[in-house]
């Protein structure tokens, strides 16, 4: 049998079509955004990128009533925006299957919180379904498939970055075709759950309760026959229930132990733990993040010898905090592996390397300016390689919170009376995702702000995919672009600017014009494309003339990662005089525009093959 | 026979790697191993440090190394061996790229880089092995600068008790072909160095 290697997010994406998924919708979303990226390469289905992962949800659930089978995927925070449709979708109930894939993030990575949505599936009354390797995400979409069209119920398939983000082994051999059964034909009899009035929801409120009691006893006898749910028996009077990555470190911290592993983690198959905790002499649960099911144990009477008592509520588990955990409880004999070098070691100062924006980022001189307007201006950010702005050596951002926020918390921001101007930086994947709304009700209240849409023409730091600006779909083919000053115009903005992202003086022009512009909202619309865009051009590279170079260091300022210090100084401030890394640069001049000697000039007419 | 092996790739953003990540745990699955790989790659941009886990074994569980049980460090940039350093095993082996790709804190800020003599001393105070590659000038030397990482595997390759076709195989299945040749030459080429003379000598 030959094996081969796909990450957990790959995995979906193959489980997902070979269990007959026909059409899939998203926003992407890091650890999330490949499963549809890989799912969108597979024949014979459809996938989109959606505005938001409401749109995504709302996508699917029409599909999914129209008889198809389906799946939403998103990261942790993006079912926060789906949420209004997913809570009710309980109550609607499904036709075809849907799963909607939550990719958490423990740690926060790459995100604003590491909150623990399995709490949605009890929330919200709906199964959640937890792999531990790809091989098993690869298997557990279609048994949550299953399970969603078995019950009528939306289904959560929870990842995780470690599982999204981690190879590991699965069969290579992949089907030529999908089996599936196909719905009868959509029928408008029937069809009463589906448009949720109160007198439905009053209706199916106990009937929700009911289907969960029924899929707890799914899980009790049929998940364990079919390997969702797993006991593996040790030889160590210890027992473990666990679930997800977690169970790897708990199994490899402790190979001798008798194991649960739920492969369904909502709703619990208590009366399956009571009798394996019968069995065992001490009783603990090893989890990532929240106590969600060490809760529910207690609460069903179920004695814990130990849980979040030694293993952390915060942060992404590893093997090392379980084994600390472990040797905390008790429950290993031993210490942990020798972590001090046997000679003494050397300490020496690492200096951090923090992210930056990219060489030739559209957004660099944007920021520059900002920063020389931060005494006068309040900057209210969003989510986005932009959210940078708030490093050196920029510091240019007062608050950020959530996709969308920055222009809703510019205008309240004014109301509450400050005299300082307010400035909103939004991206342009950002705005169509949910600036829109908010802008809408900055005109209607004639807010006193500026929002400058920095219009890269990508989705980026997910890792460049399109959307409604762009214009190009996930499956390649040419979709209607929407262009974003005839919007704003249209909505009421009086005053709309569009300015090239590169030009630091027009940038700052714009800025100052649309600070003192006092009908309603202003809008500049930053425009230069992402480098990693097919669209970005590469242009001679600069170099620093140190004849003229005074070692101001101006163009440090730009915060560039081509820029460097040099080791010739300068004889009159004994400074040193700047250099620029030659691999780095992409020649978008923004240095070349800040030097007040005229130090930095183009120096090649253009790049070699291969860079 | 190897039946165990903890790795971590370190480096920078744009250093390809991931690549010769997927590539390691490739070969642990064709020597007939299980094999997983982690990293965690959260924002697209450049520059950032990177840190990937593989690791082989019979049965492998948890999908990243423990810390301080590495056994080989690969460091693909100076200054990264030192920042990953706590997590070899003490004794374990560090292969490292000479290249040094300053940091923001140290071209913006006030931090200095440390210099290469300090870091490599530091190196020796854990490890039992440090094998100090020159990669890029070697790259270079073969045609592309970007298959900086194909050097280092085959530094890694000669230190292991392996078959060097079933690198060679893995590699010229995961990258484009239009760096094959490339690849091809570079593995010769670091045959005929020094330090590889030197690594064959010593392999266990």
């Amino acid at each position: 049998m030959t094996k081969i290697l796909l990450s957990g997010n790959e995995a979906i994406a193959l489980g997902a079509w070979e269990a007959g998924v026909q059409y899939a919708s998203a926003y992407p979303g890091t650890p999330s955004t490949e499963i549809l990226e890989n799912f969108a390469r597979y024949p014979g289905i459809r996938a989109e990128w959606a505005s938001n992962e409401k749109v995504a949800l709302d996508n699917v659930i029409g599909a999914s009533f129209g008889g198809a089978r389906v799946l939403a995927t998103m990261k942790h925070v993006g079912v926060n925006v789906a949420a209004d449709s997913l809570m009710s979708l309980s109550y609607t109930g499904v036709r075809g299957g849907l799963v909607l894939v939550s990719a958490d993030d423990p740690g926060a990575f790459s995100s604003q919180n590491e909150q623990d949505n399995r709490q949605y599936a009890r929330f919200g009354k709906f199964p959640c379904i937890e792999p531990a390797d790809s091989a098993e995400a690869r298997r557990f979409v279609g048994i949550a498939l299953e399970v969603s069209e078995g019950f009528e119920t939306p289904v959560i398939l929870r990842s995780t970055t470690r599982l999204s983000h981690s190879k590991s082994a699965v069969e290579a051999r992949v089907p030529e075709k999908r089996e599936f059964q196909p719905l009868p034909p959509f029928n408008r009899e029937g069809g009463a759950n589906r448009v949720i009035i109160p007198a439905v929801a009053r209706r199916r409120h106990p009937e929700i309760e009911q289907r969960l009691r029924d899929v707890a006893a799914w899980a009790e006898g049929t998940a364990f026959e079919i390997g969702l749910n797993t006991i593996f028996w040790g030889t160590q009077p210890l027992g473990i229930v666990t679930t997800g990555v977690a169970y790897q470190y708990a199994r490899e911290i402790f190979p001798n132990a008798s194991i649960l592993k739920l492969g369904m983690s909502y709703p619990l198959p208590l009366q399956a733990i009571r009798d394996f905790a019968a069995q065992v002499e001490t009783l603990i649960v090893v989890e990532e993040l929240d106590p969600f099911i060490e809760e529910q144990l207690q609460a069903a009477g179920i004695a814990i010898a130990h849980g979040k008592d030694c293993f952390p509520l915060c942060g992404e588990l590893t093997l090392e905090k379980v084994r600390q955990g472990a040797l905390k409880a008790g429950l290993l004999e031993g210490e942990a592996p020798e972590a001090l070098p046997e000679k003494p070691g050397i300490q020496i100062n690492v200096p951090s390397r923090p992210p930056a924006l990219c060489p030739g980022c559209p957004h660099r001189a944007f920021f520059y300016d900002m920063a020389r307007q931060k005494r006068k201006a309040i900057i209210a950010g969003d989510i986005g390689c932009y959210s940078m702005g708030v490093l050196e050596p920029f510091k240019a951002m007062d608050m950020l919170i959530s996709m969308g926020a920055s222009i809703g918390m510019a205008h309240g921001f004014k109301q509450a009376g400050g005299q300082e101007g307010v400035v909103a930086t939004i991206g342009d994947s950002t705005f169509f995702h949910s600036g829109l709304s908010p802008l809408a009700a900055a005109v209607y209240n004639k807010a006193q702000i500026t929002v400058a849409i920095l219009d890269n023409r990508i989705t980026a730091m997910t890792g460049q995919q399109n959307h409604p600006g762009t214009g190009i779909t996930l499956q390649g083919a040419q979709g209607h672009d929407i262009d974003i000053a005839p919007v704003v115009k249209a909505m009421g903005v009086t005053f709309v600017e569009e300015v090239n992202a590169w030009n630091v003086k027009a940038v700052e022009t714009a800025l100052k014009a649309a600070l003192a512009h006092e009908d309603g909202p202003a809008v500049i619309i930053v425009r230069g494309a992402c480098v990693f865009t097919p669209h970005f051009h590469l242009q001679p590279r600069m170099r620093v003339d140190h004849d003229k170079c005074v070692a101001c260091h101006a163009c440090l300022r730009v915060g560039c990662p081509a820029i460097l210090k040099s080791e010739v100084l300068y004889e009159k401030n004994n400074r040193a005089k700047t250099m620029i890394d030659p691999l780095l640069c992409t020649g978008c001049t923004v240095c070349m525009q800040v030097c007040p000697t005229n130090a930095i000039n183009p120096f090649e007419e253009s790049y070699g093959e291969g860079v | 026979m190897i039946d165990q092996m903890n790795f971590l790739f370190v480096g920078v953003g744009g250093q390809g790697v991931l690549t010769a990540s997927d590539i390691a745990a490739q070969v642990g699955l064709d020597l007939g191993l299980d094999a997983k790989k982690s990293e965690v790659h959260g924002f697209a941009q450049r520059g950032g440090v990177v840190e990937s886990h593989i690791r082989w074994a019979p049965s492998v569980g948890s999908p990243t190394c423990e810390y301080g049980t590495v056994d080989v460090l690969m460091s693909f940039e100076l200054l990264e061996a030192a920042r990953w350093l706590d997590w070899l095993k003490p004794g374990g082996t560090v292969i490292v790229n000479r290249q040094q790709i300053t940091p923001m804190s140290a071209s913006v800020g006030d931090a200095v880089y440390p210099a290469e003599e300090e870091i490599l001393a530091a190196l020796k105070a854990r490890a039992g092995r440090v094998v100090v590659v020159d990669a890029l000038p070697l790259a270079e030397q073969a045609g592309n600068s970007r298959t900086v990482n194909t050097i280092m595997l085959a530094a890694l390759s000669t230190l292991l008790d392996t078959d060097p076709a079933v690198w060679e195989t893995a590699i010229l299945r995961r990258v484009p072909d239009k760096y094959n040749d490339v690849n091809r030459q570079q593995s010769l080429q670091y045959q005929m160095t020094p330090q590889y003379r030197e690594h064959r000598a010593r392999r266990p």
